[in-house]
């Protein structure tokens, strides 16, 4: 490219006043980045795998509760905790994308970024859970397929990311707002999930991300997330 | 003044028995050529239970350790008990708790050296010795908790097509350094000491011994010069292995203080960890050193009461020291007050597992404080191995704590979660502990476990003198 740009901060947000708990965005997000499904005992051991769960809380007394959700993925730290304890660079901030990449090839397997997570946002490939005939051919050729022993997380969908930057950037034009949607925004049916450019303030999603019920998870830890979370519930509703 | 006088006698000191000195090693010479010869039959004798012992240990090993690892390496992780949100879990443990036992040999040797304590010249190999198979094990766990082991040279800074080095900023950078450090040293200054002895058992056997020791004590012929030469090296080794010993359970502490881990992160870690390390390696030299009493040919003469006495001091002492880090833990939380500090803290002794707490500190604390307090008790060796036992028990305990426990427990309630080690990771750490003795047996018929020179050496600096009717126990100043 011609000149150099500041790179673009990307972010998401959640409007925890539409989320409906219906989890299209993890189901969206496990054919996305071909997470493997475990099978049943593995699950009911506690090894299911998703890239993006949704946080069940229950408010009020039995019977009178209701559910508040709060869907958690990566939630790709400007200052992650991950990072400088990988030994090997296998967690490591993409300076394009100012995202928090796991480079599953170089993983070695010691999880001592898992433990440091303070969202428990990543994952570990417990065995090798290969697909069978004919199910394989669903596999997105986008993405890796992880193999045993390697830590997985959200990746805001790095590689649609990829894609849509060098869309724009063959068409000579810059990347429009709305443009780049990960899997699990474009699956929210209720357009709970926003996603955009947090460096320019024209963007949606920082317009959103403005907003007075704005929260992100454990700020005080100083982790500076990239996830916005828009509070539910209240004289909002919900 | 018959009520002071009174006083002065309900306040005088009661007199322990008197001790008669010629029960010391150190006054209890016997001629040079016997002991070297006592020394030497100790080391040659190999009786049936031995070869059962060693065989035994050699298959549990194999198939414990490696079979049970092997078998993780092609299933995969899964087949131990680790789970989200406890990524780490036995191995981890096990690991600190090896690491924590090699402490002892420099603790023993080095330490007790600098500070001339006399009662440490018998059992410095036995400790070093300790050291150095305590880190063979330790040191297999950074390998066999790894997801893909089998690409684990990449936390080695090597020269490669990248460019790519390891994460320096990484605590498991540094403890693989920390550790590959110390096992280096360790064995240097498990080897400096041993060469006089290695060329005592070089004159005095045949065979393919004969030969394997001519090699090893590099033509040590006792001259002037060596002597000199070798004391200048053990004192630079001894005080130059202090801060390795003590830097490496610091790094091994920061695995877990660097973390953001709420009950992690607490500047308190390096020296609780240091201090832990030591109560558990100084009760492991004391049980090793029972064992190798009753089991090896003229250990009793070596190894005497005398010497459970003062181990049973300091490991009084040690106790302690942890108890006041233990607290002082909880104080810093306190007074730091973050509540998933406080939480988890907490869940350890209200916890599903609190019995793993309370086992933590009824044998760190409860057990030493109520025992080792009392000279019969500290002088009765088998009492002593018993405590020593499970002094270790309860530093297992406390890893376990540290560790899975509170892991399970983060800052987001959701996400809270229990382990449960499965077999494949029992089978593992006990592995391990069948190769330390496995090693410990090995090494005990192939070098000499007592460090003849050192306790002659000590047995000339020692006399009784007589003063008046007296006899008192006099001890000559060995170094410039």
């Amino acid at each position: 490219m011609a000149e150099q740009k500041a790179p673009q901060k990307w972010g998401l947000v959640v409007d925890l006043d539409r989320c409906t708990g219906c989890n299209a965005c993890i189901a969206a997000c496990s054919m996305e980045n071909n997470i493997p499904f475990v099978g049943e005992d593995e699950v009911a051991y506690g090894r299911a795998m998703y890239w993006l769960y949704n946080k069940r809380d229950w408010a009020g007394e039995y019977p009178e509760v209701k559910p508040a959700f709060e869907p958690v993925m990566c939630q790709q730290c400007g200052n992650a905790p991950c990072e400088p304890v990988c030994p090997v660079f296998a967690s490591a901030h993409s300076e394009e994308e100012q995202v928090n990449l796991a480079v599953y090839n170089r993983c070695i397997g010691t999880r001592y970024c898992a433990n440091n997570c303070p969202y428990h946002s990543r994952q570990f490939n417990f065995f090798d859970h290969d697909l069978p005939e004919p199910m394989n051919s669903y596999l997105n050729p986008d993405v890796t397929v992880r193999r045993r022993g390697v830590m997985e997380k959200c990746t805001f969908c790095v590689q649609r990311i990829v894609r849509g930057r060098q869309k724009a950037a063959a068409e000579g034009r810059e990347v429009e707002d709305g443009e780049i949607q990960p899997a699990c925004v474009q699956a929210c049916p209720a357009g709970a999930l926003v996603f955009g450019d947090m460096s320019n303030p024209q963007t949606k999603a920082s317009q959103m991300a403005r907003n007075q019920r704005r929260y992100q998870l454990l700020e005080e830890l100083g982790t500076l997330p990239r996830v916005t979370y828009l509070k539910g519930g209240g004289r909002y509703g919900g | 003044m018959a009520a002071e006088t009174e006083l002065l006698q309900a306040i005088k000191p009661v007199e322990h028995a008197e001790e008669d000195p010629r029960e010391h090693l150190m006054f209890d010479p016997r001629p040079r050529e016997e002991m070297n010869r006592m020394v030497m039959e100790a080391m040659t004798t190999t009786t049936r239970r031995y070869w059962i012992w060693l065989i035994g240990l050699g298959l549990a090993v194999v198939v414990l350790l490696f079979g049970a690892w092997g078998n993780m390496i092609l299933t995969g992780m899964g087949v131990a008990g680790i789970r989200r949100p406890v990524f780490w879990g036995v191995f981890i443990v096990t690991f600190v708790f090896w690491i924590g036992i090699s402490h002892a040999g420099t603790f023993v040797s080095a330490i007790l050296r600098v500070f001339k304590a006399e009662f440490r010249r018998p059992f410095t190999r036995a400790a070093e010795l300790m050291t150095t198979f305590g880190l063979a094990a330790g040191a297999l766990y950074p390998l066999i908790h790894l997801g893909r082991v089998w690409v684990f040279y990449w936390m080695i800074p090597y020269p490669n097509a990248r460019w790519l080095w390891p994460n320096f900023r990484s605590p498991l950078v540094w403890d693989f350094l920390a550790i590959t450090t110390y096992l280096l040293s360790s064995t240097i200054y498990l080897y400096l000491p041993l060469v006089p002895d290695l060329a005592m058992a070089r004159d005095r056997t045949k065979g393919w011994r004969h030969t394997i020791y001519k090699v090893l004590a590099l033509g040590w012929r006792g001259t002037e010069a060596e002597w000199y030469r070798l004391r200048r090296a053990i004192n630079i080794f001894a005080f130059a292995i202090i801060p390795v010993m003590f830097s490496v359970h610091t790094i091994v502490s920061w695995d877990f203080a660097v973390g953001m881990v709420a009950g992690w992160h607490s500047t308190i870690f390096g020296p609780y960890f240091i201090i832990g390390a030591i109560l558990s390696g100084m009760a492991a030299v004391v049980t090793i050193l029972f064992v190798l009493r009753s089991t090896m040919k003229h250990f009793d003469y070596f190894i005497r009461v005398e010497h459970f006495d003062a181990l049973g001091k300091l490991l009084l002492v040690f106790s302690m020291a942890w108890a006041y880090f233990f607290f002082n833990e909880y104080l810093l939380s306190w007074y730091g007050g973050d509540a998933a500090v406080k939480q988890v803290l907490t869940l350890h002794a209200t916890g599903p597992a609190a019995w793993v707490w309370y086992t933590m500190l009824i044998c760190n604390v409860a057990i030493p404080w109520l025992t080792l307090w009392n000279k019969t008790i500290r002088r009765t060796p088998w009492a002593m191995f018993i405590i020593t036992l499970l002094i270790n028990v309860g530093m297992y305990a406390e890893r376990y704590t540290i560790i899975p426990l509170t892991l399970g427990h983060q800052r987001s309630p959701f996400d809270w979660g229990m382990y449960n080690p499965r077999l494949t990771e029992i089978s593992i750490a006990l592995g391990t502990l069948c190769l330390f003795m496995f090693l410990y047996l090995l090494a005990s018929r192939l070098i000499p476990l007592v460090p003849v020179w050192e306790v002659q050496e000590g047995q000339m600096a020692h006399r009784l003198r007589k003063v008046g009717k007296a006899e008192v126990p006099s001890v000559t100043e060995l170094e410039e």
